[in-house]
């Protein structure tokens, strides 16, 4: 174990700086200035979306508001609470990298992708299984005969919509943080280097932003408790 | 300086380090990336530009010539798909701006080269979804993709377009992505931000609009393809959607991109009219902000395609308003460019005529813009051949004009070779003249009330009509002759040396081809750019 | 030879001298700059041309005028100022039609234009009007968007489905002029096309007459009001009256007040659970898919002739 770890420790500091960069301030600067560029550019995808649910929601109230009360909005906010969780383990992961701290790091990126998993887990499986079986699926299987159906299901297209493509980024971060955690194991984090770790960081704090978007839009506006 | 009399190709550069088809398409420097973007638009270019040849030859006849209406419309369709995303809205930023950004910047690469060579197969992949849905039968919806015509109404290969337009987007995301930290992050020491040259800004601008606006059209395109294949109605007014809500999410993001063809090629201007004029550019500082002003305003803008769609006359006056704005700082940069040539000693070589050309048609084309921004003007020409003709000149006698001139200019730079041209400044003028003749009847035909889009029409407009194809006959025939003396020049030019332009600029400074880093060491900057007045000085001393 | 070669078509609208007018002041404004940029850049290239290839740069190189950028700055600002309110002028009024405007209807589907009158006359791709007298177009689709464009009237509106737009014009010259459809909607697009013609009051009440096969379209909708049942609710007090309806504003069950106009009326036939009027239950079934666009403007005809609070709109 110790050997392997000899094996891959890091003794040239200039190592892991790419080689269009001069140094790793820059290179990590980059990176940051990088990601936070993407994530400009996801704010401005999910705005797109979310502008045009909030112009139909304006038009469509009464419905939006019976549609969103067909949510099950305790498990909504369980699942939030298991995303604000993982935020947390994914910070102290960030933690444990610039302190160096391997196992910590694994355990904790583990963390984050068990409890992004459950995230899922609770998303496919239980509520929109459910919705599916209700009903409430527009395209597939949708049933609801209530007043205004019609806009029901528009409202239940933005839910799919809203909450898949929320899904897919989160999938997407499972496989970044699966390829991390495999480079963690192999020991390529080092106080001196753990940029992606942090980047990471920043992006799955992003996707648990637009969930605490989501969550009020689509399950809390108008609905009773 | 003696060595400029009998340049050399250095022994070693960018083409010749590595070779196999695996150096090329896994490479990461971004020049050969410039060279996989350069071979692919110009494939595009040419299919989009059959697409054209063969709506003018229909058009020659009231009844139509040569295809059906159906056929007509797939071919207007792919001609605007094709050129707006696979060749203009990439051209400069993919090919000369990957190539000079790093060089310019006097760094070794982008930020983030692998992220670019992903662009370039996100680009293919795009490009693929398209070719796929042309030759599988063609998408007849039009660039726009208007709802629920193309929701609804039609079977042609709409998903498959639109996806591809989708994917295709993704790479202009990452381009933008990777220019903005490049340019923030990785200037050579003593570049500050007033050092730079102006193509930098203009392509810093694009670049946020890159960022800010693609998103927005691929949530769009999204939006048409999940309710192609679930039928749910988003965009279905039987099912309560709104197909206005379609035109604003669209045009919110295509009216900038409009500003994404343009501001390269301004920035190319720029660079050119100062080389061939030996001068320093005038008002630098105002050319920079304006810049950065047309991306700003170009964001508030987009109703202007929308005056007559039912939106309310309120939107509509404050859209005509902000349109009225964005002309403003396109005006002052014309004004700019004219003042850097008085006084200067001005050349007469392509790129310098490409420029010149630019400059004179692209203030028709701003112009007649004025005319769709004026709500009342708008009324009448809205959807007619007025537009076209005024998206043409911007388009064709401006975006297109100013990356032949920059291909012209920096070919010596990517290539290590001279192009002949006394062929090339004839190919400039038959471009210029077939252009003019092409799309300066259109602006008649339009205020007569031709319609866009018609594969038939009614006989009093066939004059004009026959004037615009033999127009564009000759165009095409300007864009065939470079394509030939390019690929000859790639063998047997003349040897072109660092600096055969005597031009400034650190892309100067290094040898023609570039070595793999760029430079040999990394240059440090410690003056303004286009320092022709410095070199007049130092000529008058010595 | 003027018609052989005509730049403008014919003005045939009083909009369309207005609008040609602020387009010649727009198109000496572009001659102008155009010809100031093309003289300019021309003579600048041939007076500073380069005399030898070894010639140095320019020596004293002007650079920076801020007193010259702010001319170009402000001079162009005040011209697109001029541009703007000129042209919002006209815009504003070509989007108000008179109170006294002739009402015609028309419905667009793939690929023609149905025309109605109201007194039940209809036409294919065609529109005949009287001359100098304000026409108010109510248009609708029944698919795709479409455009009812008139060149000679320099008026066009885009037609959308579910929905109501409307443009107004006032012929000034007798004849026949285009009519196009201006947004593309697909295979027949360019065929869909057809004349307006503008004709003297007396021909236009001969052809009104000529050929009406049935009652006038407020008559055809009163039968509708009958055939469909409307009577059983709105004629009984269960639903609100009809009587003096039209323009009158309508306080609703949320509070809103709305006016009841055209729209209102289609989407309280159409969607009736989505404007509930204050005091009355929410009961009304939707007779979408029951009746067609034109009977809903049958209807809507029914509804202004039992009294409106605008004056009467023309022929009956």
């Amino acid at each position: 174990m110790i050997a392997s770890r000899r094996k891959y420790k890091l003794h040239n500091s200039q190592a892991v700086v790419a080689e269009q960069f001069d140094d790793r301030t820059q290179q990590h600067e980059a990176s940051s200035l990088g990601m936070w560029i993407f994530l400009a550019t996801e704010i401005m995808f999910f705005g797109a979306v979310l502008t045009a649910y909030t112009v139909y929601r304006n038009l469509f109230t009464s419905a939006f508001e019976a549609g969103s009360h067909l949510l099950n909005a305790k498990i909504g906010a369980l699942n939030t609470a298991v995303l604000i969780c993982s935020s947390l383990t994914m910070a102290l992961a960030v933690h444990a990298a610039q302190t160096g701290r391997r196992k910590r790091l694994m355990a904790f990126l583990v963390s984050t992708m068990l409890l992004g998993g459950v995230f899922l887990f609770i998303k496919f499986f239980i509520e929109w299984t459910h919705d599916y079986k209700e009903g409430l699926a527009p395209g597939l299987h949708f049933t609801y005969a209530g007043p205004q159906a019609g806009h029901v299901a528009m409202f239940y297209c933005f839910y799919f919509i809203l909450t898949g493509i929320h899904a897919i980024h989160m999938i997407v971060g499972e496989g970044v943080m699966a390829v991390l955690l495999f480079m963690a194991w192999r020991g390529r984090f080092s106080e001196q280097w753990y940029n992606p770790i942090e980047m990471m960081g920043l992006y799955w704090h992003f996707v648990d932003i637009i969930w605490i978007f989501l969550f009020p839009f689509l399950y809390l506006l108008g609905a009773h408790f | 300086m003696s060595s400029s009399e009998f340049p050399i190709m250095p022994r070693v550069h960018y083409l010749n380090a590595d070779y196999g088809i695996k150096s090329w398409l896994l490479t990461t420097d971004h020049k050969r990336i410039a060279w996989l973007y350069l071979i692919s638009i110009t494939f595009f270019f040419s299919i989009g530009g059959v697409a054209a040849a063969l709506m003018r030859l229909n058009l020659l006849e009231p009844q139509g010539m040569l295809v059906e209406p159906e056929t007509y419309n797939k071919l207007f369709s792919i001609h605007g798909i094709i050129m707006v995303f696979f060749f203009l809205v990439p051209s400069i930023p993919a090919v000369l701006g990957n190539f000079l950004i790093p060089i310019m910047l006097g760094a070794r690469d982008v930020a983030f080269p692998r992220l670019n060579l992903l662009s370039w197969y996100v680009f293919m992949t795009g490009g693929s979804f398209v070719l796929y849905a042309l030759i599988a039968g063609g998408v007849d919806t039009g660039w726009t993709f208007y709802t629920p015509l193309s929701t609804l109404y039609l079977n042609t290969h709409v998903m498959a377009a639109a996806g591809g337009v989708f994917i295709a987007g993704f790479s202009s995301i990452l381009t933008g992505l990777n220019f903005v930290v490049t340019i923030h992050k990785m200037r050579a020491p003593g570049l500050t931000w007033f050092r730079l040259p102006l193509f930098i800004w203009a392509m810093y601008a694009t670049s946020i609009i890159f960022i800010i606006g693609t998103p927005v059209v691929a949530i769009s395109l999204a939006l048409i393809v999940i309710e192609r294949i679930f039928h749910v109605g988003i965009f279905d007014p039987a099912l309560g959607g709104d197909p206005i809500l379609f035109q604003h999410l669209f045009w919110f993001y295509s009216h900038p991109a409009v500003y994404v063809m343009i501001l390269p090629s301004m920035g190319v201007v720029s660079e050119i009219v100062t080389a061939f004029s030996r001068k320093k550019i005038f008002g630098y500082h105002f050319i920079a902000f304006s810049s950065i002003a047309i991306a700003v305003i170009g964001f508030l803008v987009w109703g202007h395609h929308m005056f007559v769609s039912g939106q309310s006359i309120y939107a509509g006056l404050v859209f005509s308003a902000l349109s009225m704005a964005v002309a403003i700082p396109s005006a002052v940069k014309v004004f700019n460019w004219t003042a850097t040539l008085y006084k200067g000693s001005i050349s007469y070589e392509a790129p310098m005529l490409y420029a010149l050309g630019f400059i004179g048609l692209f203030t028709i084309g701003g112009l007649t813009g004025l005319y769709l921004a004026t709500t009342a003007i708008d009324q009448h020409v809205h959807d007619t051949y007025f537009v076209i003709a005024h998206f043409h000149y911007i388009m064709v006698g401006g975006a297109v004009m100013g990356y032949m001139g920059g291909i012209h200019y920096w070919w010596p730079k990517i290539s290590g070779r001279l192009y002949p041209d006394g062929w090339a400044r004839v190919s400039a003028i038959i471009i210029f003249v077939g252009f003019n003749l092409t799309f300066f009847p259109q602006f008649i035909l339009g205020y007569l009330g031709m319609p866009r889009r018609y594969a038939v029409y009614p006989p009093e407009f066939q004059t004009l009509n026959v004037i615009s194809t033999a127009g564009a006959s000759i165009l095409g025939i300007g864009y065939i002759i470079p394509l030939i003396y390019f690929a000859w020049s790639v063998r047997y030019g003349p040897v072109a040396g660092p600096n055969p332009w005597k031009a400034t600029g650190l892309e100067w400074t290094t040898s023609s081809p570039p070595p793999t880093h760029n430079f040999e060491e990394t240059p440090v900057v410690t003056e303004e750019p286009y320092g022709y007045d410095r070199l007049a000085e130092e000529i008058q001393v010595a | 030879m003027p018609h052989a070669f005509p730049l403008f078509p014919q003005e045939a609208s009083t909009l369309a001298p207005a609008v040609d007018h602020l387009f010649y002041f727009l198109t000496a404004v572009s001659i102008f700059f155009s010809a100031l940029i093309f003289l300019l850049v021309f003579y600048f290239a041939i007076k500073y041309r380069r005399r030898s290839k070894d010639e140095p740069p320019p020596k004293n190189q002007v650079i920076n005028n801020i007193p010259l950028e702010v001319m170009w700055t402000v001079i162009p600002m005040i011209l697109v100022a001029i541009m703007y309110f000129w042209g919002a002028d006209i815009f504003v009024r070509s989007a108000q039609p008179p109170n006294n405007a002739m009402e015609i209807f028309v419905i667009g589907k793939q690929w023609m234009w149905h025309v109605e009158h109201s007194n039940g006359k209809r036409e294919i791709n065609a529109l005949h009007i009287p001359v100098n007298v304000p026409i108010k177009l109510t248009m609708t689709s029944q698919d795709v968007i479409h455009d009812f464009s008139v060149p000679a009237f320099r008026m066009k509106k885009d037609v959308l489905p579910d929905r109501y737009t409307t443009e107004w014009f006032e012929a000034t010259q007798t004849g026949k002029y285009h009519l196009f459809c201006d947004q593309y909607c697909g295979m027949g697009h360019s065929l869909m096309r057809g004349w307006v013609y503008v004709m003297s009051p007396g021909d236009y009440q001969r052809w009104l007459e000529s050929g009406v096969s049935g009652a006038t379209m407020a008559a055809q909708g009163e039968t509708l009001y009958h055939q469909f049942g409307c009577i059983t609710c709105h004629g009984t007090g269960k639903g609100p009256s009809f009587n003096g309806l039209f323009g009158k504003t309508v306080k609703l069950s949320d509070g809103q007040a709305v006016v009841a106009n055209d729209a209102y009326i289609r989407e309280s036939i159409l969607y009736p659970t989505s404007q509930i009027v204050h005091g009355y239950p929410p009961i009304m079934p939707t007779f979408k898919g029951q009746v067609s666009e034109e009977e809903v403007l049958q209807l809507t005809a029914y509804i202004k002739s039992l009294g409106s609070k605008e004056r009467n709109t023309g022929t009956p």
